[in-house]
Protein backbone atom coordinates (compact mmCIF):
# COMPACT_ATOMS: atom_id res chain seq x y z
CA UNK A 1 0.00 0.00 0.00
CA UNK A 2 2.51 2.57 1.22
CA UNK A 3 4.65 1.21 -1.76
CA UNK A 4 1.97 2.00 -4.35
CA UNK A 5 1.02 5.14 -2.95
CA UNK A 6 4.61 6.29 -3.58
CA UNK A 7 4.84 5.23 -7.23
CA UNK A 8 1.74 7.08 -7.65
CA UNK A 9 2.98 10.10 -5.71
CA UNK A 10 6.23 10.06 -7.95
CA UNK A 11 4.36 9.58 -11.18
CA UNK A 12 1.99 12.87 -10.37
CA UNK A 13 4.99 14.85 -9.03
CA UNK A 14 7.05 14.17 -12.27
CA UNK A 15 4.10 14.75 -14.58
CA UNK A 16 3.16 17.77 -12.44
CA UNK A 17 6.64 18.86 -13.00
CA UNK A 18 6.69 18.65 -16.79
CA UNK A 19 3.72 19.90 -17.54
CA UNK A 20 4.76 23.26 -15.84
CA UNK A 21 7.87 23.55 -17.17
CA UNK A 22 6.88 22.96 -20.68
CA UNK A 23 3.75 25.80 -19.74
CA UNK A 24 6.77 28.01 -18.67
CA UNK A 25 8.81 27.35 -21.90
CA UNK A 26 5.74 28.19 -24.24
CA UNK A 27 5.40 31.76 -22.16
CA UNK A 28 8.97 32.52 -22.66
CA UNK A 29 9.51 30.90 -26.58
CA UNK A 30 6.31 31.63 -28.47
CA UNK A 31 6.30 34.33 -30.82
CA UNK A 32 2.77 36.75 -29.81
CA UNK A 33 0.84 37.49 -26.70
CA UNK A 34 -2.46 35.59 -27.97
CA UNK A 35 -0.09 32.22 -28.45
CA UNK A 36 1.74 33.19 -25.37
CA UNK A 37 -1.64 33.11 -23.40
CA UNK A 38 -1.88 28.86 -24.06
CA UNK A 39 0.93 27.82 -22.45
CA UNK A 40 0.31 29.43 -18.40
CA UNK A 41 -3.50 28.78 -18.97
CA UNK A 42 -3.38 25.28 -19.93
CA UNK A 43 -0.40 23.15 -19.02
CA UNK A 44 0.69 25.26 -15.79
CA UNK A 45 -2.38 24.92 -14.53
CA UNK A 46 -2.57 21.35 -14.98
CA UNK A 47 0.73 20.59 -13.40
CA UNK A 48 0.09 22.45 -10.35
CA UNK A 49 -2.86 20.56 -10.46
CA UNK A 50 -1.24 17.10 -10.31
CA UNK A 51 1.13 18.45 -7.97
CA UNK A 52 -2.05 19.39 -5.27
CA UNK A 53 -3.46 15.74 -5.84
CA UNK A 54 -0.04 14.23 -5.76
CA UNK A 55 0.14 16.24 -2.18
CA UNK A 56 -3.80 15.27 -1.58
CA UNK A 57 -2.01 11.34 -1.84
CA UNK A 58 0.92 12.01 0.14
CA UNK A 59 -0.32 13.70 3.20
CA UNK A 60 -3.07 10.90 4.40
CA UNK A 61 -0.63 7.80 3.59
CA UNK A 62 3.27 9.44 4.83
CA UNK A 63 1.74 12.22 6.97
CA UNK A 64 -1.21 10.93 9.17
CA UNK A 65 -3.07 14.10 8.54
CA UNK A 66 -5.83 15.18 6.14
CA UNK A 67 -6.42 18.72 5.48
CA UNK A 68 -9.10 19.97 2.76
CA UNK A 69 -6.61 22.57 1.46
CA UNK A 70 -5.57 21.14 -1.71
CA UNK A 71 -8.96 20.49 -2.97
CA UNK A 72 -9.82 24.31 -2.60
CA UNK A 73 -6.45 25.52 -3.82
CA UNK A 74 -7.43 22.84 -7.05
CA UNK A 75 -10.99 24.38 -7.37
CA UNK A 76 -9.64 28.04 -7.39
CA UNK A 77 -6.91 28.13 -9.66
CA UNK A 78 -9.12 25.98 -11.91
CA UNK A 79 -11.83 28.49 -11.73
CA UNK A 80 -9.78 31.61 -11.93
CA UNK A 81 -7.42 30.64 -14.77
CA UNK A 82 -9.98 30.89 -17.45
CA UNK A 83 -10.84 34.58 -15.60
CA UNK A 84 -7.83 35.65 -15.49
CA UNK A 85 -6.76 34.43 -19.28
CA UNK A 86 -9.65 36.37 -20.67
CA UNK A 87 -9.26 39.44 -18.96
CA UNK A 88 -5.77 39.63 -20.01
CA UNK A 89 -6.45 38.72 -24.04
CA UNK A 90 -9.47 41.65 -24.17
CA UNK A 91 -6.57 43.87 -22.26
CA UNK A 92 -4.85 43.13 -24.90
CA UNK A 93 -7.15 43.31 -27.77
CA UNK A 94 -8.40 46.77 -26.95
CA UNK A 95 -4.82 48.07 -26.69
CA UNK A 96 -4.20 46.66 -29.76
CA UNK A 97 -7.66 48.38 -31.30
CA UNK A 98 -6.85 51.58 -30.39
CA UNK A 99 -3.49 51.59 -31.08
CA UNK A 100 -2.05 51.87 -27.81
CA UNK A 101 1.31 49.12 -27.83
CA UNK A 102 0.57 48.68 -31.68
CA UNK A 103 4.08 48.08 -32.94
CA UNK A 104 5.26 45.75 -30.94
CA UNK A 105 9.17 44.26 -31.63
CA UNK A 106 8.38 41.05 -32.52
CA UNK A 107 5.98 42.87 -35.83
CA UNK A 108 2.64 40.71 -34.39
CA UNK A 109 -0.44 42.80 -34.28
CA UNK A 110 -3.38 40.72 -32.95
CA UNK A 111 -6.29 42.72 -33.83
CA UNK A 112 -9.75 41.35 -34.46
CA UNK A 113 -10.93 41.44 -37.77
CA UNK A 114 -13.28 43.71 -39.38
CA UNK A 115 -17.19 42.76 -38.64
CA UNK A 116 -19.01 42.36 -41.67
CA UNK A 117 -21.99 44.56 -40.81
CA UNK A 118 -22.03 48.46 -40.51
CA UNK A 119 -21.41 48.87 -36.46
CA UNK A 120 -18.17 47.77 -35.04
CA UNK A 121 -17.40 44.68 -32.65
CA UNK A 122 -19.78 44.85 -29.11
CA UNK A 123 -16.50 45.20 -27.18
CA UNK A 124 -15.42 48.32 -28.86
CA UNK A 125 -18.67 50.50 -28.45
CA UNK A 126 -20.23 49.37 -31.50
CA UNK A 127 -23.77 47.98 -30.46
CA UNK A 128 -25.10 51.37 -29.18
CA UNK A 129 -26.64 52.97 -32.03
CA UNK A 130 -26.43 56.64 -30.29
CA UNK A 131 -22.49 56.44 -29.65
CA UNK A 132 -20.81 56.72 -33.16
CA UNK A 133 -17.98 53.83 -32.83
CA UNK A 134 -14.51 55.41 -32.00
CA UNK A 135 -11.90 54.98 -35.01
CA UNK A 136 -10.18 52.36 -34.06
CA UNK A 137 -6.26 51.37 -35.14
CA UNK A 138 -4.56 54.99 -35.20
CA UNK A 139 -6.31 56.94 -32.59
CA UNK A 140 -3.89 57.62 -29.55
CA UNK A 141 -6.79 58.68 -27.23
CA UNK A 142 -7.97 56.86 -24.37
CA UNK A 143 -11.40 55.92 -23.61
CA UNK A 144 -12.68 58.52 -21.03
CA UNK B 1 9.02 5.60 5.47
CA UNK B 2 9.22 6.22 2.25
CA UNK B 3 11.74 4.63 -0.24
CA UNK B 4 13.95 6.19 -2.46
CA UNK B 5 11.98 6.90 -5.64
CA UNK B 6 10.16 9.66 -3.88
CA UNK B 7 13.42 12.05 -3.14
CA UNK B 8 13.51 11.56 -6.71
CA UNK B 9 10.56 12.59 -8.22
CA UNK B 10 10.70 15.79 -5.97
CA UNK B 11 14.18 16.81 -6.66
CA UNK B 12 12.89 16.84 -10.41
CA UNK B 13 9.78 18.73 -9.63
CA UNK B 14 11.84 21.05 -7.70
CA UNK B 15 13.99 21.24 -10.82
CA UNK B 16 11.32 21.53 -13.19
CA UNK B 17 9.34 24.29 -10.97
CA UNK B 18 12.98 26.40 -10.34
CA UNK B 19 13.48 26.57 -14.61
CA UNK B 20 9.90 27.44 -14.73
CA UNK B 21 10.46 30.67 -12.72
CA UNK B 22 13.37 31.57 -13.96
CA UNK B 23 11.81 31.46 -17.40
CA UNK B 24 8.94 33.68 -15.82
CA UNK B 25 11.32 35.65 -14.91
CA UNK B 26 12.93 35.95 -18.09
CA UNK B 27 9.48 36.89 -19.98
CA UNK B 28 9.00 39.75 -17.04
CA UNK B 29 12.35 41.33 -17.91
CA UNK B 30 11.53 41.29 -22.33
CA UNK B 31 8.23 41.93 -22.50
CA UNK B 32 7.67 43.50 -24.85
CA UNK B 33 4.09 44.59 -24.08
CA UNK B 34 2.33 44.79 -20.50
CA UNK B 35 0.09 42.06 -21.22
CA UNK B 36 2.83 40.09 -21.41
CA UNK B 37 4.14 41.11 -18.37
CA UNK B 38 0.88 40.55 -16.17
CA UNK B 39 0.71 36.93 -17.92
CA UNK B 40 4.74 36.70 -16.70
CA UNK B 41 2.94 37.88 -12.84
CA UNK B 42 0.42 35.51 -13.29
CA UNK B 43 2.37 32.52 -13.77
CA UNK B 44 4.88 33.36 -11.23
CA UNK B 45 2.09 32.84 -8.86
CA UNK B 46 0.84 30.11 -9.83
CA UNK B 47 4.76 28.68 -10.33
CA UNK B 48 5.21 29.90 -6.30
CA UNK B 49 1.88 27.91 -5.50
CA UNK B 50 3.95 24.76 -6.78
CA UNK B 51 6.97 25.53 -4.84
CA UNK B 52 4.94 25.98 -1.54
CA UNK B 53 3.13 22.68 -2.44
CA UNK B 54 6.88 20.48 -2.74
CA UNK B 55 7.55 21.97 0.21
CA UNK B 56 4.87 21.09 2.19
CA UNK B 57 5.43 17.71 0.62
CA UNK B 58 9.50 17.77 1.50
CA UNK B 59 9.21 18.60 5.10
CA UNK B 60 5.90 16.98 5.67
CA UNK B 61 3.88 19.89 6.99
CA UNK B 62 0.54 21.04 6.23
CA UNK B 63 0.92 24.47 7.32
CA UNK B 64 2.45 25.99 3.98
CA UNK B 65 -1.23 25.30 2.66
CA UNK B 66 -2.72 28.58 4.36
CA UNK B 67 -0.33 30.85 2.34
CA UNK B 68 -0.74 28.39 -1.11
CA UNK B 69 -4.55 29.22 -0.73
CA UNK B 70 -3.89 33.09 0.44
CA UNK B 71 -1.38 33.39 -2.19
CA UNK B 72 -3.66 31.63 -5.28
CA UNK B 73 -6.86 34.42 -4.48
CA UNK B 74 -4.15 37.32 -4.03
CA UNK B 75 -2.44 36.40 -7.33
CA UNK B 76 -6.19 36.71 -8.95
CA UNK B 77 -7.26 39.30 -7.67
CA UNK B 78 -3.54 41.33 -8.42
CA UNK B 79 -4.20 40.08 -12.30
CA UNK B 80 -7.71 41.31 -12.43
CA UNK B 81 -7.10 44.47 -11.22
CA UNK B 82 -4.23 44.68 -13.49
CA UNK B 83 -6.11 44.63 -16.37
CA UNK B 84 -9.04 46.79 -14.99
CA UNK B 85 -6.22 49.52 -14.86
CA UNK B 86 -5.00 48.56 -18.66
CA UNK B 87 -8.41 48.64 -19.81
CA UNK B 88 -9.77 51.43 -18.01
CA UNK B 89 -7.01 53.59 -16.48
CA UNK B 90 -8.65 53.18 -13.26
CA UNK B 91 -9.27 50.06 -11.10
CA UNK B 92 -12.17 51.73 -8.55
CA UNK B 93 -14.34 53.84 -10.93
Amino acid sequence: MSLLAEIAISGLLVVGGTFILVGSWGLAKLPSVMTRLHGPTKATTLGVGACLIASMIYFPVFGGTYSAHELLITLFLFLTAPVSANMIAKAHIHRQGRGIDANPSDDIIDGLPSPQTASDWATFGGADEGDPAPTRVGSKERKP
Amino acid sequence: MTGTILPIALGFAFVCVSLSILLNLFRLWRGPLSADRILAVDTLTINAIAMIVLFGIAYTTSSYFEAALLLAMVGFVGTVAYCKFLLRGDIVE
